[in-house]
């Protein structure tokens, strides 16, 4: 790969510790994909956050970093272990809290915007179409490839920080048009209407079609609260970094003659897949984290009920504050409810606390089932809050 | 033997290789205290890659892994250098932040349990004896 002046000098240590650090992991990984040079990216989100899955010696690592390492364009990060605030309200020990705070602390001090949530494009980092970014977190790189039309690998904790600190990324991979093209069409056969449905198609494609790029057909609408469910659930169960909606997401792309038919018969048996409780402890919806749009349907929905059951609901923290601006938060919290922000079901120390879990997003019941051994029950969101207030 | 490949990662060192032709996913396979291999039905399930000479096809799953490797090595259990037929993002990333040597494009499957191993990362050279 071919450096500039500046990237050289980084590369030797001339801009300090970090910098260094930060281009080697870059230009290692620009040889090992064959990148001919570095690019300019116009920001990142950082994954690796969570104690839990860092440990004592990620967070040195951090720490070492910030010594001198600032990060040169907006950066956000994912989801921690814990809300930052209130994190005493969802039974995080003390000792899990001091360790967390210490990590925020360190990319606080790299200059990071220290807001944890795994949709960055909720609250002011949302690339435009064609913008080259480092993101993280799967489903979010897939909702901004697919989405948003921005440009981005998948990156690892280290090579996201190593891209905000050096401003850059090789350029390889979903940063080449050429390597955003469908591989196969999805015809599907059946209406996608509700969230569960999205979460199943997810899954359906990732049994039928694995890893390839995918140009779905067949579907009439969808509001980008389904897209972000959906881009969750294909990135999960199929791997995918971007897919192609017909008539809907802004990528261009040519039709592959190559087809695969999803039916109905194929979303039930997802949907099937998806659940296997018979008894619910803990319900929690918000992966990704919720939209105020979702807010103010989980407000409807809980007005003048009780939860019974502990009921967690995921959201980034200027979401949080824009509803309860709207009277939303307060609504749901008299219902019982427990809005977490800065954090999310697959990072939380959770395992061993609940049995069974309810919720609506595929991805959660993935991560519910691997990391913490529960059981689940995949239902849309009123079905949800009617498992919530039963005794 | 000399085996020619490509360096991931510099560094020169000498140790015992443990080798698989099973792929490994360091977070959630690996323990980061003791470095015991614990993916169940792995090759090496219940092996140390302690002070050894890693040599397997390439890494898989969650790019947490890369923070795996670099706990691996400050708990003083992380492996001497790492051999891969293909190396891919989270081994080499773990590598370059842990300071493991680590090489790849090489003809591992000649290359077996047991085998006194050089490594040369930065000609992108293994030899055995």
């Amino acid at each position: 790969m071919k450096l500039t002046q500046e990237e050289q000098e980084m590369l030797e240590g001339k801009q300090g510790n970090s910098a260094r650090k930060s281009m080697e992991i870059l230009s290692a990984l620009g040889d090992i994909f064959g990148a001919e040079r570095l690019i300019g990216v116009k920001s990142v989100q950082i994954a690796g956050v969570s104690y839990h899955n860092l440990q004592e010696a990620g967070l040195e690592f951090l720490e070492e970093m910030a010594k001198d390492g600032k990060v040169r364009v907006f950066t956000t990060l994912n989801p921690a272990g814990m809300d930052l605030k209130e994190w005493k309200k969802l039974g995080i020990s003390p000792e899990f809290a001091e360790k967390q705070l210490k990590v925020i602390e360190a990319f606080a001090k790299m200059g990071v915007k220290t807001t944890c949530t795994c949709t960055p494009y909720l609250i002011g980092n949302r690339p435009a179409q064609g913008d080259h970014i480092a993101w993280s977190e799967s489903s979010a790189v897939c909702f901004a490839n697919s989405v948003l039309g921005a440009y981005t690998n998948r990156e690892g904790g280290p090579s996201a920080l190593a891209a905000a600190i050096t401003g850059k990324t090789p350029e390889f991979g979903f940063h080449l048009d050429k390597n955003r093209q469908a591989q196969v069409t999805v015809e599907v056969k059946a209406p996608i209407e509700s969230y569960t449905d999205w979460g199943a198609l997810g899954h359906a494609i990732g049994e039928k079609v694995g890893k390839k790029i995918v140009l779905i057909t067949g579907i009439e609408k969808a509001d980008e609260d389904s897209l972000k469910i959906f881009s969750a659930s294909i990135a999960t169960y199929a791997g995918a970094a971007l897919y192609h909606v017909e008539g809907i997401t802004p990528n261009k792309t040519e039709k592959p003659a190559e087809t695969v038919e999803i039916t109905a018969e194929d979303l039930k048996k997802s949907k099937e897949f998806l659940t296997d409780a018979t008894e619910v402890d803990i319900v929690a919806v918000g992966c990704p984290h919720c939209s105020l749009a979702e807010m103010e349907a989980i407000a409807k929905g809980l007005e003048g009920k009780q939860v019974k059951k502990e009921f967690w609901i995921c959201v980034a923290r200027e979401v949080r504050d824009k509803a309860a601006e709207k009277g939303l938060v307060e609504k749901i919290e008299a219902a019982g409810a427990k809005i977490a922000c800065d954090t999310c079901m697959a990072v939380a120390p959770l395992k061993g606390r609940f049995k069974g879990l309810a919720t609506n997003s595929a991805k959660a019941v993935f991560y519910g089932r691997g990391k913490n051994s529960f059981k689940t029950i995949f239902c849309d969101l009123d079905r949800c809050i009617k498992l919530a207030v039963r005794e | 033997m000399k085996l020619e490949g490509r360096k991931i990662c510099k560094g020169k060192v000498e140790g015992e290789a443990l080798a698989t032709k099973d792929g490994i996913s360091f977070y959630g396979g690996v323990e980061p205290e003791t470095g015991k291999v614990v993916e169940k039905g792995h090759e090496l399930e219940g092996q140390s890659v302690a002070g050894k000479i890693l040599v397997f096809p390439e890494g898989k799953g969650s790019t947490v892994g890369s923070y795996v490797l670099y706990n691996l090595k400050k708990n003083g259990v992380a492996p001497k250098a790492i051999v891969n037929k293909e190396c891919e993002t989270i081994v080499a990333v773990g590598c370059i932040i842990s300071e493991i040597p680590c090489v790849d494009h090489i003809e591992i499957e000649k290359l077996k349990t047991g085998d006194k191993v050089k490594v040369d990362a930065e000609k992108g050279i293994v030899e055995t004896e």
